[in-house]
């Protein structure tokens, strides 16, 4: 079938005045396409905060953390934008469906938002720590005087009840720890004495945040991906014919993303595996975009022509242009800016473009109606 | 479960009329869908929409298949097309809210009080259908007037055609009663009459709401054989689950993890 495809001559079909057959999808630019953007790059972020933690590159980790929350929440605040009636946002929420992509969608968003929300945590006391450390030295006290200081209040207290050092160990770097002697003493004695509701809370933090981090390698393939379904999952032709590679497409889209992002928030003597990541998510993108247009014969020319084909066009050269230079970049600042960039641009271009297929292959009748003719004169052939 | 309703609407014997594209309004209380002219024949609504729930189809063939090829109009179609009430329903499969669902007598319906104007249904349904009313934010579309029919009343459209070429009632009747009218049709000399969605073995399980068209669906603006998106679905999650894996594994390849673990 496909082979037949690709070879069709001009496709001669009858259509009601030319008009569309199926509604074309009144999603809103730029809403849908950046949140296609954010929900991808948000994945991929907390995949690889995952794989930070996991690996000790504690500065990466902490620049995917922030990546990864903000892509979720900004990307929800789009989707609600986006409704007809944004107030009735929380009715996603009302029912849980298997049959409705948009329905899974909805759920794991929320549980992605909620995990990347908690695991930026031993970030936040991380950060208080280290101002609590520095003026801990700076006061040249003892241990104990510090741990029994009212004065020093809550930041100290943060600073200093280490519930988990082991984990935290791994993501706190070595210039913000306080002497592990300190954090010792002072964490006992913070959790036992009576003032230490909060802080026992706070002291949770760190680990809930790290498992928090570790289940979000759940949710964030997840959430790069299950977009691909969602626009599959249509009776736009471009882009039901097309769920095979959407997913690879946008998968790969996110990585590039969540690399670029990494490059641009990371010293670039800890930005290795971001480097890496964005190398081996351009190669996916540009091999599943190339893939797609070959494959889909007829029904993949919108992908090609018009608006989408110059959109994808800008978004293929600026996927491997970034790409190169992330393979190239190393120890350098200014590449490395200008690749993240790069593949930043090149990952919302392949969104807006994609959007804009669809939109081409909804409007004209052509591609509802001829592979149906086909399929109706020839119902025995099997794809 | 009641016993599931439909509509057969016989082309053959459609006049034209736009009655029922009157009485839906009036019924439903619908919006204006603008007043544009549009040239397309006496077509002046053009498709279904949020504002539009029956429409009437108009085509002025000149030289159809088989004719003389002649000046002048040799034939002029008119149907009027609905809401299909799929079996396997797309739009229902898709919603996220649970907003439209499957009503007792087998028709599917948008509770506007639960739709929050998601637009997945739109793009959806392989007939273009229900559309987002843009002033309102929801999605609208024909419910086979359901108020009226737990009145124990006919919808609108039907009460009103003045042929019947729109017949209203228990879709086994109408399939039956509908199989009978193609074969007088062919043996009185019209071999170009079929049925359109009266099979449960369609890509969509068979239309609540179908037809007896005189020429090629497309010419109708309706698709030859359209299939219900989500029969593919499991398999969109599996090449999506593979994706989410690439993407797993490509992170945990470039962090080696977990071998370079540091103290």
């Amino acid at each position: 079938m496909t082979r037949e495809q690709a070879m069709v001559p001009e496709a001669e079909f009858r259509s009601y005045y030319g008009q569309p057959v199926i509604k074309a999808p009144i999603w809103h630019e730029p809403h849908m396409p950046v949140y296609l953007y954010l929900g991808g790059l948000s994945g991929a972020a907390s995949t690889m905060a995952a794989a930070a933690l996991l690996s000790g590159h504690d500065r990466l980790g902490r620049t995917a953390r922030v990546t990864a929350v903000l892509g979720a929440v900004a990307g929800a605040g789009c989707l609600v934008a986006e409704l007809g009636r944004p107030e009735r946002f929380f009715n996603m929420l009302r029912v849980f469906k298997p049959t409705s992509p948009m329905s899974m969608g909805s759920w794991t968003l929320a549980a992605h938002s909620a995990l990347t929300s908690l695991a930026l945590a031993p970030t936040i006391t991380g950060a208080l720590g280290s101002v609590a450390a520095r003026s801990a030295s700076r006061s040249a006290a003892s241990r104990s005087a510090v741990s029994r200081r009212s004065t020093s209040g809550f930041a100290t207290r943060v600073a200093v009840t280490p519930p988990a050092f082991a984990i935290r160990a791994a993501v706190t770097p070595p210039a913000f720890r306080p002497a592990r002697g300190s954090r010792w003493s002072g964490g006992f004695h913070g959790a036992l004495s009576g003032e230490g509701a909060v802080g026992a809370l706070v002291a949770g933090l760190p680990v809930a945040g790290d498992a928090a981090v570790v289940v979000s390698a759940l949710t964030g393939p997840l959430m790069a991906t299950y977009t691909a379904v969602l626009l599959a999952d249509t009776a736009v032709p471009a882009w039901h014919a097309a769920h095979r590679e959407l997913p690879f497409l946008f998968a790969g889209s996110a990585l590039a993303s969540a690399g670029a992002a990494g490059m641009l928030g990371t010293p670039a003597a800890q930005a290795g595996p971001a480097r890496a990541t964005a190398v081996l998510g351009a190669a996916v993108e540009t091999v599943a975009g190339a893939v797609l247009e070959r494959r889909l014969g007829l029904v993949g020319e919108p992908y090609g022509e018009g608006r989408a084909g110059r959109l994808l066009r800008a978004a293929r050269a600026l996927t491997v242009g970034g790409g190169l230079l992330a393979a190239v970049a190393g120890r350098s600042r200014p590449l490395a800016a200008m690749s993240g960039l790069a593949l930043t641009a090149g990952a919302l271009c392949t969104r807006f473009g994609v959007l804009a297929a669809g939109r081409a292959s909804a409007a004209d009748p052509k591609y509802t109606v001829v592979p149906q003719r086909r399929l109706a004169e020839e119902p025995e052939e099997t794809p | 479960m009641a016993e599931r309703m439909g509509f057969f609407t016989d082309t053959s014997i459609c006049i034209g009329c736009k009655a029922c594209e009157v009485a839906c309004k009036e019924w439903n209380d619908v919006p204006d869908d603008g007043f544009v002219f549009r040239a397309t024949s006496y077509d002046n609504t053009g498709s279904l929409g949020a504002d539009t729930w029956r429409h009437v189809a108009f085509i002025e063939q000149r030289a159809p298949a088989g004719g003389d090829g002649g000046e002048g109009i040799d034939r002029w179609l008119m149907s009027s097309d609905v809401c299909k009430h799929c079996t396997h329903a797309a739009c229902l499969d898709v919603c996220p809210t649970g907003a439209l669902f499957r009503t007792e007598f087998g028709t599917v319906v948008v509770q506007a009080d639960i739709c929050n104007g998601c637009g997945y249904c739109v793009p959806a349904c392989p007939y273009g259908v229900i559309d987002r009313r843009e002033r309102d934010g929801r999605a609208w579309k024909c419910t086979m007037c359901y108020d009226r029919q737990l009145g124990g009343l006919e919808p609108a459209c039907a009460k009103a055609c003045p042929t019947d070429s729109i017949q209203f009632g228990p879709l086994d009747e109408l399939r039956a009663r509908a199989e009978e009218r193609v074969t007088a049709l062919h043996e009185a000399g019209r071999p170009e009459a079929r049925l359109y969605g009266e099979s449960p073995d369609d890509g969509v399980g068979g239309a609540g709401a179908f037809f007896l068209l005189l020429d090629d669906p497309e010419v109708y603006g309706l698709p030859p054989a359209p299939v219900v998106t989500t029969r593919d679905l499991p398999q969109m999650w599996r090449w999506a689950g593979g994706a989410a894996l690439t993407l797993a594994g490509a992170l945990a390849l470039c962090f080696g993890v977990p071998s370079r673990r540091r103290g």
